[in-house]
């Protein structure tokens, strides 16, 4: 199993990342147990590819870098998605990086939201904005995401909680140990992923033209 | 080829000639020099400030400077210049066969094709007829590339959605494809008002039409079209990385062989390139950057290195563009036609020309380059002559249809 975790925080070192890694560190601490099969999981800094992102998006020209970043998260069987919010919506790098993957790419692939704010009031952010672009991709929305505050971060009793209650409903979409049995791994993520192939050719010649009457 | 034969086909030709010669199909098929790969140039048309100082050409300037290239391209030996439509600022070729006809009066030898042909909304009985008729005036020195149109806001001022493009271009062209091939056509489609008894006139020159590529970036169904017909494909291969091109050439090469044209590898494909050059390497990269930086599409966005990194974009001496182009058919495998993007990003026209005296410098290295190692089996680039050759038909251009007060239709032939 491969999970992408994506981080857009901006600073160096972020609260954002800090997130990702608790995130990935509970997903990792959860398959530890005996009868499961341990993730590789990458952690990617969006800002890395912040200048290439801008690039795609204005011209359609995608570096290698940016390529093999986009390939591997069509080809992760989870994702991990964190951001910061800004002026109550998630980071414009984030939203960027969303725009310029293929539709298609994260069709049926389980993902894990979660975001960090100035605030609490910022919470809503991962179901009032992150939950439909999600939905519009046809991702797997985990049913838990997590927001961290600033505050959350002194006393983080209250934010562990919440990690391992959202990583406990992600990982049931994994198919890994939960409370039922798992369905095997080859499940209907990956089969409805198959149209993750931009040039896979659906229609034959005569079946296009049949369609229009002919 | 006979001396008179040349003679009687550069009569054609020449301006200001008293009355243009008729030239008979022997004559078309004599003349005709064997091109393995066709090298050429296309213009999309483009009206761009040059970023230098400013200046914007007018729609006339604009066209003449056209006109301009394409006389260049058959003086430097090019073997094909391409036009391309739009039907928007801020381009201004909207009627490619009247500069086409207009060039074919000034030219003798370069074929005229487009780059590309808007078969989603042009009437497909509209370009059976245009295209038909710049075949008879230029002797044969025709094809045609079809493409989809990407501007959104085009399609309605046609009556068409772009929405629909795919299904558009599938069924015109197979109503186009008719047209050229059958004298009388029945048919009834979803886009168009039927037709009932139509016969397009004149028919195709020698009864060979102009033969079609189908230019798409990213749209499988069209490497299907091509495919299907036994038409070439062409990939503009300028603005994306050459494992995306090659990716949609293999498909296009499978399907070839699916459908019982010969084998994949002798699928008729084309390329588009883009290049920049002067004699120093740094200097094409001074002069070019600001044009880069400011262009129509990618400019404002990836650096120029970047781009030609990672696109077939080559900025530098004669001899890296040789070696980049050269590069190219190790990815898609032997090719027909390789045409340039030279005169966009409101390049002067001077330096335009100056690219073009430098591409001719290289020719003979470019073409002596792309047959090394070409197996002897892979088609030469279809031309009228060699179509005509192909089908064996002896040309027979009397007149077959009933003359005077009639309806259209078919009259019994004589001949």
């Amino acid at each position: 199993m491969r999970i992408t975790a994506i981080s857009s925080g901006l600073g160096q070192p972020s609260s954002t990342r800090l997130l990702a890694d608790r995130l990935v560190s509970a997903v990792r601490a959860r398959s530890r147990r005996p009868d499961a099969e341990a993730p590789q999981i990458d952690v990617v800094e969006l800002r890395e590819y912040a200048h290439d992102l801008l690039n795609a998006e204005l011209t359609g020209f995608r570096t290698p870098a940016l390529q093999e970043l986009l390939d591997q998260v069509a080809g992760s069987d989870a994702l991990i998605a964190v951001t910061p919010v800004f002026n109550a919506h998630p980071a414009a790098v984030f939203q960027l990086f969303f725009e310029v993957l293929d539709e298609g790419a994260l069709a049926g692939t389980p993902v894990l939201l979660a975001a960090t704010g100035g605030t609490a009031r910022h919470s809503l952010v991962t179901d009032q904005a992150l939950v439909p672009l999600f939905h519009y991709l046809h991702a797997v929305v985990a049913p838990v995401s997590v927001f961290a505050a600033t505050s959350d971060w002194g006393d983080s009793t209250a934010l562990e909680a919440r990690i391992q209650l959202a990583v406990e409903a992600f990982s049931r979409l994994l198919g890994g140990p939960a409370d039922e049995p798992a369905e095997p791994s080859d499940g209907a993520g990956p089969q409805l992923r198959a149209v993750a192939d931009d040039l896979a050719l659906t229609d034959d010649f005569e079946q296009m033209m049949r369609a229009l009457g002919h | 080829m006979t001396k008179s034969t040349t003679a009687s086909i550069e009569g054609v030709g020449a301006p200001g000639s008293s009355a243009a010669p008729e030239v008979t199909a022997e004559a078309r098929l004599a003349a005709a020099p064997r091109v393995p790969v066709q090298l050429g140039v296309f213009t999309v048309s483009d009206v761009t400030p040059d970023p230098t100082n400013g200046v914007i050409p007018s729609e006339h300037q604009r066209l003449m400077n056209i006109v301009a290239v394409a006389e260049k391209a058959e003086e430097i030996g090019l073997d094909v210049f391409a036009l391309g439509e739009h039907h928007n600022p801020p381009f201004v070729s909207s009627s490619p066969t009247t500069t086409l006809g207009y060039i074919a009066a000034r030219t003798s030898r370069i074929i005229l094709s487009t780059a590309t042909t808007l078969i989603t909304t042009n009437d497909p009985v509209k370009i059976a007829e245009d295209y038909s008729m710049l075949q008879h005036l230029s002797g044969g020195r025709v094809d045609l590339m079809m493409g989809r149109g990407n501007t959104g806001p085009v399609y309605p001022w046609f009556g068409r959605d772009i929405r629909e493009g795919i299904n558009l271009a599938l069924e015109n062209y197979d109503l186009l494809h008719r047209l050229w091939r059958e004298d009388v056509v029945d048919w009834q489609g979803k886009f168009r008002t039927p037709l009932n008894g139509f016969t397009s006139i004149p028919r195709p020159l020698d009864d060979i039409p102009p033969f079609v590529w189908h230019g798409s970036i990213r749209s499988p169904q069209i490497a299907e079209q091509a495919a299907y017909y036994g038409d070439g494909f062409f990939h503009n291969n300028i603005f994306w990385p050459i494992d995306h091109t090659q990716r949609m050439i293999e498909l296009y090469r499978t399907r070839f062989e699916h459908y019982g044209h010969g084998p994949a590898s002798h699928a008729i494909v084309g390329l588009g390139g883009q290049f920049f050059m002067r004699r120093n390497s740094q200097d094409a990269v001074r002069e070019f950057r600001p044009y880069f930086d400011n262009a129509p599409v990618y400019g404002h966005g990836p650096s120029m290195e970047e781009f030609t990194s990672g696109t077939p974009l080559t900025v530098g001496s004669p001899q890296q563009v040789l070696e980049r182009t050269l590069g190219f058919r190790q990815k898609v495998g032997d090719y027909q036609r390789q045409l340039f993007l030279i005169d966009h990003a409101g390049l002067p026209i001077k330096t335009v020309l100056e690219q073009m005296d430098l591409l001719g410098e290289i020719l003979p290295d470019l073409r002596a380059g792309l047959l090394e190692g070409r197996p002897a089996d892979i088609p030469d680039a279809p031309t009228h002559a060699s179509l005509l050759a192909a089908s064996g038909a002896q040309p027979d251009d009397s007149y077959r249809f009933e003359t005077g007060d009639n309806v259209t239709g078919l009259a019994s032939r004589t001949a």
